[in-house]
């Protein structure tokens, strides 16, 4: 498979910088009754191969602060720097993964859409991007769905498309905004499961934003939890490999401890 | 990662696929208006109101094979294609320009809510003062009626696009003119293409007014002209002739080329409006 490797010069930057680094930032937004303030100083590294989780209740601004790592929307105050460098626009080195089934180009075909992103977010020439995207469909269970339309797949299967597309475009960080919430439970298990083995294969960073704790338990390595109204950092808990073992004992006792510490006021909304 | 299975499809017998379809139930609604027609006229029994349908068919056939009426057809059609083609450039530009910045989108929203509700044929004054009688006059006219509809429908279309799929635009760096060509346009390519229906429809009613009020020249006059003459002869019949190829062809463009269109497009891609 001709995939590139990553380059080298970013392990260098990752001994130097951490991989992401968000420096005191607050996001504001203008509504109709006045300044909102979603996220409110928050600072945290993320460091290369690490799956950083922010968790918190609908309201606490984790989509908001992922939407600002991705570009798509500037702090109010404070800076984020990805490998050193202060990000102030979308690009291919962060592909988000969102939980909307509509983020995928409805006139092109499975293949088409992981060919195109390729085509216009890394500059490969179409028949190396052809070939590239038909290996990460196959890695994500979508090789016999290469010349469907996305609005004939379930909605599972179409994050599939998505992830295999952020993955195919090999980003620095990987952006994960609820890719899962909007799945059936059964579903959402096994793609949690199967995002896990890819991120542990390919050796990916990522920020994944979640409001279920055992989602955040199985697919991080650590865990930033936030508090609503405005967004604020809350909470660290690192998450050991034998940890994310679900079933297991570690597994509920780390997960009783986070309900504890982030979701125990009672005016706090329970997810 | 196991591979999820394809599902199997088996095609619906023929008998039962040309019975579902629409074609013969507009045949037989098609057939049930002619009878009436044909019908009416002879009770009437009065051909310079209302000329049977074969009388109007052998009037068709004979403006036909004498050339004639090809000839008004293909003058009217390249005049409107022209219309067409130039309306659509414009409107296609102005909605770039709304799309890409505040200020366009301020003119466009302005100029489409002046420029919408004035209807074509209103300006044939102005234009024969600035263009004189003939094509480029014409022209103008249609180009004013396909222009506001086409842009009106773009814009909206544009405005519908999921923020979602403009973020997945944006992640991969597109911006600008790229942007809006590979993502904005494809993604509202559902009212693009009512859009240009209604465009259509507006510049061959456009066309035919403005040609039946200033013929040009009898040489140079198209379809219009010719319903037009043939009234002042008193040939009913070829009137109703001239009639007959305006809705045929409506019928062509709108059955094949749009319905084409549309199934090749927005109806793959799962995007077919209500």
């Amino acid at each position: 498979m001709n995939v590139a490797p990553r380059s080298a010069d970013f392990i260098g930057d990752a001994v130097t910088a951490p991989l992401l680094a968000l420096d005191h930032v607050s996001i504001s937004y203008p509504t109709r009754d006045g300044i909102l303030t979603a996220v409110e100083d928050v600072s945290f590294t993320l460091s290369a191969s690490e799956r950083l989780v922010l968790l918190g209740p609908s309201g606490c601004g984790k989509s908001t602060l992922l939407r600002t790592v991705g570009g798509f929307l500037k702090p109010s105050t404070g800076e984020i720097r990805l490998h050193g460098r202060r990000i102030d626009a979308p690009g291919p080195d962060r592909m988000t993964v969102f939980q909307e089934f509509d983020q995928l180009l409805p006139w092109r075909t499975v293949l088409g859409n992981v060919r195109y992103a390729l085509e216009r977010g890394k500059s490969l020439p179409r028949r190396q991007a052809e070939d590239v995207a038909r290996h990460w469909l196959s890695r994500v269970g979508l090789k016999n769905f290469v010349d469907a339309y996305p609005h004939t797949l379930s909605g599972g299967m179409k994050q599939r498309v998505a992830i295999a597309r952020a993955f195919a475009l090999e980003p620095a960080l990987l952006l994960m905004d609820e890719p899962f919430a909007a799945l059936d439970a059964l579903t959402r298990r096994q793609m949690q499961d199967e995002l896990l083995k890819l991120c542990e294969e390919t050796g990916s960073t990522a920020l994944f934003v979640t409001h279920g704790i055992d989602e955040a338990i199985r697919v991080g390595t650590r865990i930033l939890a936030l508090t609503p109204h405005p967004g604020r950092l809350a909470a660290t808990f690192d998450v050991p490999p034998d940890t994310r073992i679900r079933g297991t004992a570690r597994f509920a006792e780390l997960e009783r401890q986070i309900q504890q510490s982030v979701f125990a006021d009672p005016e706090t909304e329970h997810v | 990662m196991s591979d999820i299975a394809a599902p199997k499809l088996v095609r619906a017998p023929a008998l039962r696929r040309v019975f579902d379809g629409t074609p013969w139930r507009r045949a037989v609604i098609l057939a049930g208006f002619a009878l009436i027609w044909e019908l009416y006229a002879r009770w009437l029994d009065n051909a310079l109101l209302l000329p049977t349908m074969g009388a109007t068919l052998s009037a068709l056939w004979a403006a036909i094979v004498s050339g004639e009426l090809p000839d008004r057809t293909l003058t009217s059609l390249r005049v409107l294609i022209t219309g067409y083609a130039l309306g659509i450039a414009v409107a296609a530009a102005l909605t770039t320009l709304a799309a890409l910045s505040r200020w366009g989108n301020e003119a466009l929203g302005l100029l489409t809510s002046m420029f919408n509700p004035l209807p074509a044929i209103a300006l044939l004054p102005v234009a024969l003062l600035w263009f004189g009688i003939g094509t480029p006059s014409l022209i103008f006219v249609i180009v004013h009626s396909v222009l506001w509809p086409v842009a009106l429908a773009c814009y909206g279309g544009f405005l519908a696009v999921p923020p979602t799929l403009r973020m997945a635009g944006r992640n991969l760096g597109l911006s600008g003119g790229r942007f809006v060509v590979e993502i904005l346009v494809p993604a509202a390519f559902p009212q693009i293409l009512s859009g240009l229906r209604i465009g259509w429809a507006f510049a061959w009613r456009t066309l035919i007014a403005a040609e039946l009020v200033f013929g040009v020249s009898a040489r140079s006059g198209g379809l219009g002209w010719f319903i037009y003459t043939s009234r002042a002869q008193l040939e009913t019949a070829s009137v109703f002739a001239g009639l007959l190829t305006v809705i045929l062809i409506g019928l062509v463009v709108e059955g094949v080329i749009f319905r084409t269109l549309t199934r090749i497009t927005v109806q793959r891609w799962g995007q077919e409006q209500a």
